[in-house]
């Protein structure tokens, strides 16, 4: 559906040339939701808007929907991003226009006649649940309700594609979580590939299928986002993984532990897909002589199944042969401290 | 009508008639200006923000061009301007005489200041809207016509009700130089006749003149603002 090939973008400035986005090959499919995460300055909203052409590729070639972007102009140019919807991270909303006028928008672009735009517009009224607040102007809407009118009005001409640029970077946890449904439910119900940029491991996990870690313009590390989970191979993409699976004062609690003689060997297990609900703790206790107490847990769930990651502290005399034991199974082990 | 006029023990002097008369010359060509003011006003404010740099039509010497007419002619006083444009006006309409004469000079000592402002109004619209527009596939006209003119509105207005009330004060010089209207008659029958009754009552009708303009534009400016 997408496929980008030795695309790179370099900003000449006062200081010297940027690399915002340095000679990158992807390629996203039809259907799929695919996320790009990375810092800060790391040239995901440069590798984004050169979809759509907002920014032009220094070099490199992009093709979306089976159109090359690079070569359209004008007219030509103009249709191809009516096939492609994009959200943004501050909703960029027409605050002179009423919610159904701001959704009624690209119709009117795309020259649709009134009475089509009316009934379309009441379609995606309800579609993003906000059903009698048309009227409303979006000075009078919550930062998740302006996210919802963004989402309608990128989808009213039946996009192909659907670009969101940090588009849950501005709302709160709750509200995030309310817009990322929004968006799987879009996906499932009309097929909608979406590729979505963001900073927060919590947003990947939650929705996307795929996903790529970029850093410095390039993409270190791609791939199923359950198997990135897993087994994160760069550092950037451990540090990402930490922050849906480590509760933040996880390290700090654990290290408290460390300094305790009677602590024994701390493990981190990491279960993925249907390992997560099988008695692994109660056979080890059944088996071997040891105590196992649980210190953190947590489980996650993907698009692809769930992920958790438990801490645990062992400590008997077979705790060596149960540690052996747990690495025998379809565990991932770590021994973060002791043993 | 007359009678009951002279016969009041203040303001005898004042001729009502007269007074009148120069109230529609003054809201004639305050009206009449006001318009051309809005209308070159906003297409020169928008070649402004269009040419300038990262924008839809970025052109570095129209935007010079432009930006150079806009101060210069912004700079002039608007009294000098009158005298200065003589020869055009006389060139355009066949004299110098009478509200419509003052017209031209009005509108281009005014349409350069409102320019201003419709740019500043325009450079406030969210750089991201405009992009979002783009990025929907918005023509160059269905962005302007669509999203800088809607967008900037309240702005819009606000700044063509300051220029309104600085062109009332144009119309007062313009009539200095036989343009007719309330400062013509201030100045003429009040000033040099020494009648100060009818400068007064002149300075009265204009300050009126300012106060509805004033109340229309801020009625207008809230109605239209729902940021
Ligand atoms: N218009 C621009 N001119 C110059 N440099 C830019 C421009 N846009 C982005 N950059 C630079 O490109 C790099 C990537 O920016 P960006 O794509 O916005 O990153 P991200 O969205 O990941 O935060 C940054 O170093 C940024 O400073
Ligand atoms: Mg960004």
């Amino acid at each position: 559906m997408i496929s980008l090939s030795q695309l790179a973008k370099i900003f000449p400035t006062k200081d010297g040339d940027v690399t915002a986005v340095d000679h990158i090959d992807l390629t996203i499919d039809q259907g799929e939701i695919f996320g790009v995460i990375g810092y800060s300055g790391a040239g995901k909203s440069t590798l984004i808007r050169m979809l759509n052409m907002l920014e032009a590729p220094t070099s490199g070639a992009v093709e979306v929907a089976g159109r090359n972007m690079n070569s359209l102009s004008g007219r030509k140019l103009r249709e191809a991003r009516q096939e492609i919807g994009m959200i943004f991270q501050h909703f960029n909303l027409l605050w002179s226009r009423t919610v159904a006028e701001n959704i009624a928008f690209p119709l009117e672009i795309k020259g649709v006649s009134k009475a089509e735009q009316k009934e379309r517009v009441d379609e995606l009224i309800e579609l993003v649940g906000l059903s009698g607040r048309g009227g409303s102007y979006p000075s009078q809407l919550s930062g998740g309700q302006k996210q919802r009118v963004g989402i309608a009005r990128a989808l009213a001409n039946n996009p192909k594609v659907l670009l969101c640029d940090e588009a849950t970077s501005a709302l709160d946890p709750k509200t995030t979580d309310s817009i990322l449904d929004l968006l799987v439910d879009i996906n499932q119900k009309l097929g909608l590939t979406i590729v979505l940029i963001t900073h927060e491991m919590h947003v990947i996990r939650k929705i996307c299928h795929r996903v790529a870690v970029m850093e410095g313009g390039r993409v270190v590390e791609q791939g199923d986002v359950l198997d990135i989970f897993r087994r994160p191979q760069q550092a950037m993409t451990k540090e990402f993984v930490k922050q849906v699976t480590e509760p933040e004062e996880t390290e700090e609690a654990l290290r408290h532990l460390f300094d305790d003689e009677r602590t024994g060997s701390v493990l981190q297990l990491t279960f993925v897909g249907g390992d997560a609900q099988r008695p692994l703790i109660t056979n080890i206790v059944r088996k071997f002589e040891v105590d196992v107490s649980i210190l953190q847990g947590k489980i996650s769930q993907t698009q692809h199944g769930s992920y958790g990651s438990l801490f645990i502290s062992v400590t008997g005399p077979q705790a060596e042969e149960a540690i052996a034991f747990m690495r025998e199974q379809q565990v991932e082990v770590e021994v973060i401290h002791g043993g | 009508m007359d009678k009951l006029m002279t016969a009041s023990v203040f303001f005898s002097e004042v001729n009502w008639e007269n007074m009148w008369d120069a109230t529609l010359e003054t809201i004639y060509m305050t009206v009449f200006s006001l318009v051309l003011t809005f209308l070159f006003g906003i297409i020169l404010g928008l070649l402004l923000f269009l040419t300038a740099r990262g924008q839809l039509w970025e052109n570095k010497t129209a935007h010079f061009i432009i930006g150079a007419y806009v101060n210069i002619f912004r700079s002039i006083p608007f009294i000098i301007l009158i005298v200065l444009l003589i020869p055009f006006t006389l060139a355009l309409l066949g004299t110098f005489l009478g509200p419509g004469a003052a017209v031209p000079a009005l509108v281009i000592g005014a349409a350069p200041f409102y320019a201003r402002m419709v740019e500043i109004a325009l450079r406030e619209i969210d750089r991201g809207v405009i992009e979002a527009s783009k990025a929907m596939g918005a023509s160059n006209g269905q962005i302007i016509w669509k999203v800088l003119l809607p967008e900037s509105m309240p702005a819009l207005v606000s700044g063509i009700t300051v220029t309104a009330i600085a062109l009332v004060s144009y119309t007062a010089m313009a009539g200095v130089i036989g343009a007719g209207g309330l400062g013509d008659l201030a100045f003429r029958d009040g000033f040099q006749r020494n009648n100060p009754d009818i400068t007064l009552t002149a300075t009265v009708v204009i300050l009126i003149i300012v106060f509805i303009l004033q109340f229309i534009g801020d009625q207008l400016t809230s109605r239209l603002d729902k940021r």
